[in-house]
């Protein structure tokens, strides 16, 4: 018999980021809890990367619509800060989604951060770490913008977040 | 410790001067989308401005849960009378070198405010607070570069950096003006005051300009620190922002888009 639990994080497996189709909610470890109440109706409780992004109502909407196809009931989804999202819970499968998409993903980090660690990324190309970093900002919040010396390609960086 | 009347005025308090400072540097932040110096910098500006409005929102929310209006009728419906901001967030943009020198001073700011609230008794303000600190470091380090780059420039940028931290000094001081109830925030755990948060930013920005080759003005000799924002008494510029700001709410309170 399948743990009822284990089957709604299968089932979150398949929503993907919606700016990064190889890389699911549960990898990118914004799923934070799920519960089931005594009728069977899911809650999934999720944390935003950061706390302007514009996803957010979105993902929820695809979250419940996800479990209303899958023929649960009364879906509940519920963005809070009760656990606080950091880089260092994607998953190394979220990690290997990102480099599919050719983002390179954020540098594992221990609570701290300071540009030396922004500039020490591998491209995600061709995997030279003679990189340098253009800016912290990029076209979306979570990325920053990199130039790679070695295959002297432009690329982008999936942000440490403390 | 049980919360009474009066903790709880204090804590509304100190919400709304932090969602409205947020929402209306974000406000001006964003109007540099568009016209930054570089695009680099435009990008910049412009993911604080999406960084900055996300924070202003989730303040706007704890303060719903207090019983407070929605979040969107409290940003969108009160005159300046009613914001608590202070003067140093609604001024205009101005030139690159103010824009930097309000970045600075405001983020420096905002970073240790959120560190020193990571500790706070009320617990929803806690964990908002831990979340913001990791998207603050990118705002501070933004700043930090450039007051270091321009500083180490030419003569002509080091002394219009220089011009521009010693005019903003006054204006940066209003962020610390005390509200009626910082005794009963620090007795409570809340907050530790803002008279501690000013010493510890003061240190804070001092070594930092120090390192770029800048002065941090002397605190004493500022007779003119830009004062009454924090209980409604605003510059003559912060109407006409709130007025653009709210233009399509007024014509439409129902939009989406």
């Amino acid at each position: 018999m399948n743990d009822p639990i284990a089957t709604i994080y299968d089932l979150l497996e398949t929503v993907m980021d919606p700016e990064i189709p190889t890389l699911s909610i549960v990898d990118l470890g914004i799923v934070t809890g799920v519960a089931l109440n005594d009728a069977g109706e899911p809650h999934v409780k999720l944390t935003p990367t950061f706390s302007g992004c514009p996803a957010l109502k979105m993902l929820e909407t695809m979250v419940a619509e996800k479990l209303l196809e899958s023929g649960y009931h009364n879906p509940r989804v519920s963005t809070s800060f009760e656990v606080a999202w950091n880089s260092n819970m994607i998953s190394e499968k979220g990690r290997e989604a990102l480099l599919k998409h050719g983002l390179a993903p954020p540098p594992k980090h221990d609570g701290y951060i300071e540009l030396d660690v922004l500039s020490d990324i591998a491209c995600p190309l061709c995997g030279s770490r003679n990189t340098t970093m253009q800016t912290p900002f990029g076209p979306t919040l979570c990325r920053s913008m990199h130039y790679c010396k070695n295959c002297s390609n432009a690329f982008e960086a999936f942000k440490p977040v403390t | 410790m049980e919360l009474t009347e009066k903790h709880v005025e204090g804590l509304r308090e100190l919400l709304y001067k932090m969602a409205d400072d947020l929402l209306i540097i974000g406000h001006r932040n964003s109007e540099w989308t568009g016209l930054g110096p570089v695009l680099e910098e435009d990008i910049a500006f412009s993911s604080m401005a999406q960084d900055k409005i996300g924070q202003s929102l989730a303040m706007y929310e704890l303060l719903h849960q207090l019983g407070e209006n929605e979040p969107d009728i409290v940003a969108f419906t009160r005159n300046d009378k009613q914001f608590h901001n202070c003067h140093l967030v609604e001024l205009p943009n101005g030139e690159y070198d103010f824009s930097l020198a309000r970045h600075f001073y405001f983020d420096h700011a905002d970073a240790i405010r959120f560190a020193m609230l990571e500790n706070s008794s009320f617990e929803p303000l806690a964990m908002v607070a831990k979340k913001f600190k990791g998207e603050i470091k990118y705002h501070t380090m933004h700043a930090d570069v450039w007051m270091k780059e321009l500083a180490n420039g030419t003569e002509e940028s080091k002394a219009r950096m220089q011009s521009a931290i010693d005019s903003t000094f006054p204006m940066a001081l209003g962020i610390f003006e005390e509200g009626d109830y910082e005794k009963e925030l620090i007795e409570s755990g809340i907050f530790q005051g803002e008279a501690a948060l000013k010493e510890m930013w003061y240190q804070k920005i001092s070594e930092t300009l120090q390192r770029c080759g800048l002065q941090a003005p002397e605190l004493e000799s500022v007779q003119n620190a830009a004062l009454g924002g924090r209980k409604g008494f605003h510059t003559e510029h912060l109407q006409p922002l709130l007025s653009e700001m709210t233009e399509v709410f007024a014509i439409d309170p129902t939009a989406d888009w």
